[in-house]
C-alpha cells in the first residue's frame, strides 16, 4: 500500500497545507434504500473557502449525500476525496477527526446540560476523571469571539432560543477544529433576524478559511449566501453553477425539472354565504393559561381567510378549537347555521371540516402505516370503506391508487409506509385524505411549512382550487408572503386576540407588521366581532 | 499490497422485512439456547443430554406431548390477548391476575351458583371471560382517564388477585371435604371440562384459544376496531386527530386480553386442577410467560399458535429435567428470562444492518 493512499485512522490531514483545489470531492456516489435510490451517481466538488449550496427539493437526496460525507451512511458505490486524498468515513467521529463537522436540521443537544457540557460531550478534556472546565470555557470564548457567536456557556440548553441552540451546534463543530462545516437546512427553524445573524456568522467562517456546505431548498437563500451551488434532482446532481451567473428562475427550473410559475393565478372572489361564525371564544393552552381571549370572526364560502401572526399567539389553539381538539371555555362557534361549539373531532370531521394539521408527521399521519391506510384514517367508518364491522381494504386500495395519481404522491406503491416518504409526499397524503371528501370548511395550518418549491406550489394551487369550488379556507401561516398572496382577507392575531381583519387587496405589509406586534386596528375592540367591511 | 483490516459497519434499515424478523428471532432463540447450555453445564449435566431430555420428554411420546399441549393452552389464550394490547401500546403485565379472576369466576359457577347440567361449562367460560375482562378494565380506564402508568397498575393488580384467591381458599370457599387444607371442594362432574383420553388436555379451551387466534388476527387486520387499535398504538396523536376514542379502543383491547386470560383461568381450574387452590399452582406464571410468547410472535396472533407451543415444550421439558436429571424446575424460568433478554436485545438487529466490510 502506497503511503498516503489512505488517511483513515490517523490525523495525517490535520494541519497539513492542502494543495488540492477542492476541499471535498464526491465521485459517483450511489446510495440505495429499499424501494428508493436516494443518490444515483452524484458528483460534488466543493472548493476550499467557499459557501457551497446544495439545492434540491425534499427527497432529492441532499441530506443522504451529506450523511454519507459525514460518515453516518455508507455509500453503495462511489468515492470521497478529502483535499485530493481518497477517504471513507466510518462514523461521525471519524469525519470529525478529519475536520468535517455537521449541524443537523434537528439539533443533537442535551437540553438539561449546560452549553459547555454539550460542547464537551464525547470529548476527553482534562485529566483522569476530572474535567478541565476552565480550559474549555477559554476555548469556547475564543471561538465565539473570533467568529461572532455570542453565547452564555453556563446556560442550560433548554433555556436558549432555537437560534442560540444552533450557535451551540456550530461552536461544537468548531471546538472540534472543523474546517468543513455542513449545515442541513439551518434556516428552517429560525426567525428572519436569526437568519441574518447566521448568514453573517457563515461569512465570518469562510473569511477565516473554512468551507461551508449549505443544504437548502430555498432559492432566496442560495442567491444571498452561496458562492456556488449544486442542484440535486431525484438523486442526481443536475448542475453546478456559480451563483453570480445564475438566477432564481434558472435554479427553480433545474430543481423542479420544468418551468416554475411564481405567480399563482387567482380568480376573482365569489363570496358565498356565511359558513363559519366564531363569537367571542376563549380557550386555554396546554399549560392552562389563556390562549384565546375573545376571538370573533366570520368566514364565507368561497373565500380564504388568512391568519397572520408571530407563532405562539393563539393560532395553534384556534385551529384546535375549530377542529374539536381543544375545548372553548367561553363563546360559540356556528358552522352553516349548526352549532359546533365543543363538538368532538369526529363530529366536526363529519360536518365536512377538513384539517391540515401543523405537524404532519406527529399528528397528520401514522408513519408506520401504509399510504393506503393513512388515506382512510378518517373515512374508514363510512361506506364505501366500512362494511359492517369490517374495513374494505380492496376499496381502500383502489382509493389509494386513485388519490396517489390525482395528488401526484410519489411512492413505489400504496403499501409503502408513510415514514419512508419525503415531507412533500407526506403532505400530499394529508391533502389527498382531507380534501377528497369535498370539505366545506378547510382549516389549513402551515400547509407549506418545510416543503420545497414544487410541493409548495401544488399545495397553494389546491387551496385556491378548493376556494374556487366554494369551500371556505382558514389559512394559518407564519409565511407572510403566503398569507398575502393566497388570502382574500387577512386576520392578524396577537396574544390570543384579533388585532384586525383587512382586505388582502388593500393590505400593506407595514400595517400587518404593526398588528403582529400588538397594535390594534382602529375600530377593533377585544371581545367584539370584527365585521366584514 | 497489504489488505486493510475488516471492520463492522452498522446501518439503519427503515423497515425490516418479514424474513429479517424471522431470522433474527430464530437467532435470538439459538443464542438463548447456547447461554442455557452454560447453565446446564454448571449443574454438571451435559447440555446435549439436557436438551435431548427436554425434546424427548416434551415431544417424544404421547404423554409428554399432551403435557406440552396442556401448558400451551393458557399461554395461547393469554398470548393472543397480549398481542392485541401490545398493538394498542397498552402494557398488560396483568394477564396472570386476569387469569386468576377467570378461575375465581369459574369456581363460583361450579360450586356456588346452583347451576346444573350441560349449561354449567358454557356459563363457566362466559363468567371467566367477563371476570378477566372486568379485572383488566380497571387499569385500562385508569390509564386513559387519569394517565396512570399501565405497567404498574396491571402488575400490582396481579398481587391483589393472588391475595383474593388466598383469602377465598383459606376462608369462605374452603371445602368441607378437604380436612382443613386451603382448597375448595372438587368440582362436580358437570363442571369438569372434557379432556382428550386420559390426559390433561382440556380440548374445549384449546379450541377456544385457536379460534381466538384466528379471530384476533382478522380483527386486527380486517376490522374497524382493529384499525383503531393499530392507529392508537402507532400514533395516539393521529388517533385523536382522526377523532378515534382512545378510551374505547384501549377498553376493547383490554376486554379481549383480560377476557382471554380469564378463559385460560377457567381451563386451569376446570380442566386440570378441578378445584380452586393455591394461586401459584393455578397459574405457574402463565401470564408473564405469555408476554414473551406474544413478543416472540411479534404481536401477530396467528404466530402465537407457534410460539405458545414452543414455550409449552419448554415448560413440559422443565418437568422432565426435574424428574429425570434432578435439575430444578426454576431453570425453565431462567430460560424464559434469557430468551426475553435476547429477544429484546435482538430488536436492534432488525432495525440495523450489521456487516463486516473492508475499510
Amino acid at each position: 500500500m502506497t503511503s498516503g493512499s489512505s488517511g483513515h485512522g490517523t490525523n495525517s490531514n490535520r494541519g497539513a497545507t492542502p494543495t488540492a483545489e477542492y476541499a471535498i470531492e464526491l465521485r459517483g456516489i450511489v446510495k440505495r434504500f429499499p424501494g428508493v435510490v436516494a443518490n444515483d451517481g452524484v458528483d460534488l466538488k466543493v472548493r476550499r473557502g467557499e459557501i457551497h449550496c446544495l439545492l434540491g427539493e425534499n427527497g432529492a437526496g441532499k441530506t443522504t449525500l451529506m450523511r454519507i460525507l459525514y460518515g453516518l451512511y455508507r455509500p453503495d458505490a462511489g468515492e470521497i476525496l478529502l483535499n485530493g486524498t481518497p477517504i471513507m468515513f466510518h462514523s461521525p467521529r471519524d469525519a470529525l477527526a478529519h475536520r468535517i463537522g455537521m449541524v443537523h436540521q434537528h439539533f443533537r443537544l442535551v437540553p438539561t446540560l449546560t452549553v459547555e457540557e454539550n460542547v464537551l460531550l464525547g470529548l476527553n478534556e482534562g485529566t483522569g476523571p476530572f474535567l478541565n472546565l476552565r480550559k474549555v470555557r477559554a476555548k469556547i470564548k475564543k471561538i465565539s469571539e473570533d467568529y461572532g457567536l455570542p453565547v452564555d456557556t453556563r446556560a442550560r440548553v433548554w433555556q436558549l432560543s432555537v437560534g442560540q441552540q444552533q450557535r451551540v451546534e456550530i461552536i461544537k463543530a468548531l471546538y472540534r477544529d472543523a474546517d468543513v462545516l455542513i449545515m442541513d437546512e439551518p434556516t428552517s427553524v429560525l426567525t428572519p433576524q436569526e437568519v441574518d445573524q447566521l448568514f453573517s456568522t457563515l461569512r465570518h467562517l469562510v473569511d477565516a478559511g473554512l468551507t461551508v456546505i449549505f443544504i437548502t431548498h430555498k432559492l432566496d437563500e442560495v442567491m444571498e449566501i452561496s458562492d456556488r451551488v449544486t442542484v440535486l434532482r431525484k438523486g442526481k446532481a443536475v448542475a453546478t453553477v456559480d451563483t453570480a451567473d445564475t438566477n432564481k428562475a434558472e435554479l427553480a427550473r433545474l430543481m423542479v425539472g420544468r418551468e416554475v410559475v411564481f405567480r399563482l393565478e387567482k380568480k376573482p372572489l365569489h363570496r358565498g354565504e356565511l359558513l363559519l361564525e366564531v363569537r367571542d371564544i376563549h380557550a386555554l393552552n396546554d399549560r392552562g393559561l389563556p390562549a384565546l381571549r375573545g376571538v370573533s370572526f366570520e368566514l364565507y364560502a368561497g373565500e380564504i381567510l388568512g391568519v397572520a401572526g408571530v407563532s405562539g399567539n393563539g393560532q395553534r389553539e384556534l385551529a384546535e378549537v375549530l377542529t374539536g381538539l381543544r375545548r372553548v371555555t367561553r363563546g360559540r362557534i356556528v358552522l352553516n347555521g349548526k352549532p359546533m361549539t365543543n363538538r368532538s373531532a369526529r363530529e366536526i370531521a363529519d360536518m365536512q371540516v377538513a384539517h391540515i394539521p401543523t405537524e404532519r408527521k406527529r399528528m397528520g399521519t401514522v408513519p408506520n402505516m401504509s399510504i393506503k391506510e393513512n388515506l382512510i384514517l378518517k373515512s374508514y367508518r363510512h361506506p364505501p370503506f366500512a362494511r359492517g364491522l369490517f374495513v374494505d381494504y380492496q376499496k381502500a386500495k383502489e382509493n389509494a391508487r386513485r388519490l396517489m395519481q390525482e395528488y401526484k404522491i410519489i411512492a413505489p406503491n400504496e403499501e409503502t409506509a408513510v415514514k419512508l416518504l419525503s415531507g412533500g409526499n407526506i403532505q400530499r397524503v394529508v391533502l389527498a385524505r382531507e380534501l377528497s371528501g369535498k370539505p366545506r370548511l378547510i382549516i389549513a395550518a402551515h400547509p407549506t411549512y418545510g416543503l420545497d418549491v414544487g410541493a409548495t406550489e401544488q399545495v397553494r394551487e389546491i387551496l385556491l382550487e378548493q376556494r374556487d369550488t366554494g369551500a371556505g379556507v382558514l389559512l394559518i401561516s407564519e409565511d407572510l408572503e403566503e398569507v398575502m398572496t393566497l388570502s382574500d382577507r387577512i386576520m392578524v392575531m396577537f396574544s390570543g386576540e384579533v388585532m384586525g381583519i383587512i382586505d388582502a387587496a388593500e393590505a400593506k405589509i407595514e400595517e400587518i407588521g404593526l398588528m403582529m406586534a400588538g397594535e390594534k386596528r382602529e375600530g377593533v375592540q377585544s371581545g367584539t366581532s370584527a365585521k366584514v367591511s | 499490497m497489504v489488505q486493510a483490516p475488516k471492520c463492522l459497519s452498522i446501518e439503519r434499515r427503515p423497515i425490516p422485512s418479514g424474513r429479517t424478523i424471522f431470522t433474527v428471532s430464530i437467532l435470538a432463540i439459538v443464542a438463548a439456547l447456547i447461554v442455557m447450555a452454560i447453565f446446564f453445564a454448571a449443574y454438571g449435566v451435559s447440555p446435549i443430554r439436557a436438551y435431548g431430555a427436554i425434546l424427548r420428554g416434551a415431544l417424544g411420546n404421547w404423554s409428554g406431548f399432551s403435557e406440552t399441549l396442556r401448558r400451551m393452552i393458557p399461554l395461547l389464550l393469554c398470548g393472543v390477548g397480549l398481542t392485541v394490547t401490545l398493538r394498542a401500546l397498552f402494557w398488560n403485565i396483568g394477564a396472570d391476575g386476569q387469569l386468576l379472576f377467570g378461575a375465581i369466576a369459574a369456581t363460583w359457577v361450579a360450586l356456588f351458583s346452583g347451576l346444573h347440567g350441560p349449561l354449567v361449562i358454557p356459563a363457566m367460560f362466559a363468567a371467566g371471560f367477563l371476570a378477566g375482562a372486568l379485572w383488566g378494565l380497571i387499569p385500562a380506564v385508569l390509564k386513559v382517564k387519569l394517565g396512570i402508568n399501565d405497567v404498574i397498575t396491571t402488575l400490582m393488580m396481579n398481587y391483589i388477585a393472588i391475595y383474593i384467591v388466598l383469602y377465598l381458599i383459606h376462608g369462605p370457599w374452603k371445602g368441607p371435604s378437604v380436612r382443613g387444607y386451603p382448597l375448595t371442594d372438587i368440582f362436580p362432574p358437570a363442571a369438569q371440562l372434557p379432556t382428550i383420553g386420559n390426559t390433561h388436555v382440556h380440548w374445549p379451551t384449546l379450541l377456544i384459544g385457536l379460534v381466538a387466534a384466528v379471530v384476533a388476527y382478522i380483527m386486527l387486520n380486517r376490522m374497524k376496531s382493529g384499525f383503531e387499535i393499530r392507529v392508537v398504538g402507532e400514533n395516539p396523536h393521529a388517533a385523536r386527530y382522526a377523532g378515534m376514542s382512545e378510551l374505547k379502543t384501549v377498553v376493547i383491547a383490554m376486554l379481549i386480553s383480560g377476557g382471554l386470560a380469564g378463559i385460560a383461568g377457567v381451563g386451569e381450574v376446570a380442566g386440570v386442577q378441578l378445584r380452586l387452590l393455591n394461586p401459584a399452582q393455578v397459574s405457574m406464571g402463565y401470564g408473564y410467560t405469555a408476554i414473551i410468547v406474544a413478543w416472540l410472535a411479534r404481536k401477530n396472533p396467528l404466530a402465537v399458535i407457534v410460539t405458545s407451543f414452543f414455550f409449552g415444550v419448554l415448560m413440559a421439558g422443565g418437568d422432565v429435567i426435574k424428574v429425570n436429571l434432578g435439575l430444578p424446575f426454576q431453570l425453565i424460568n431462567v430460560f424464559n428470562g434469557v430468551i426475553m433478554f435476547f429477544l429484546i436485545g435482538s430488536e436492534i438487529f432488525m432495525h440495523y444492518k450489521i456487516s463486516l466490510r473492508r475499510r
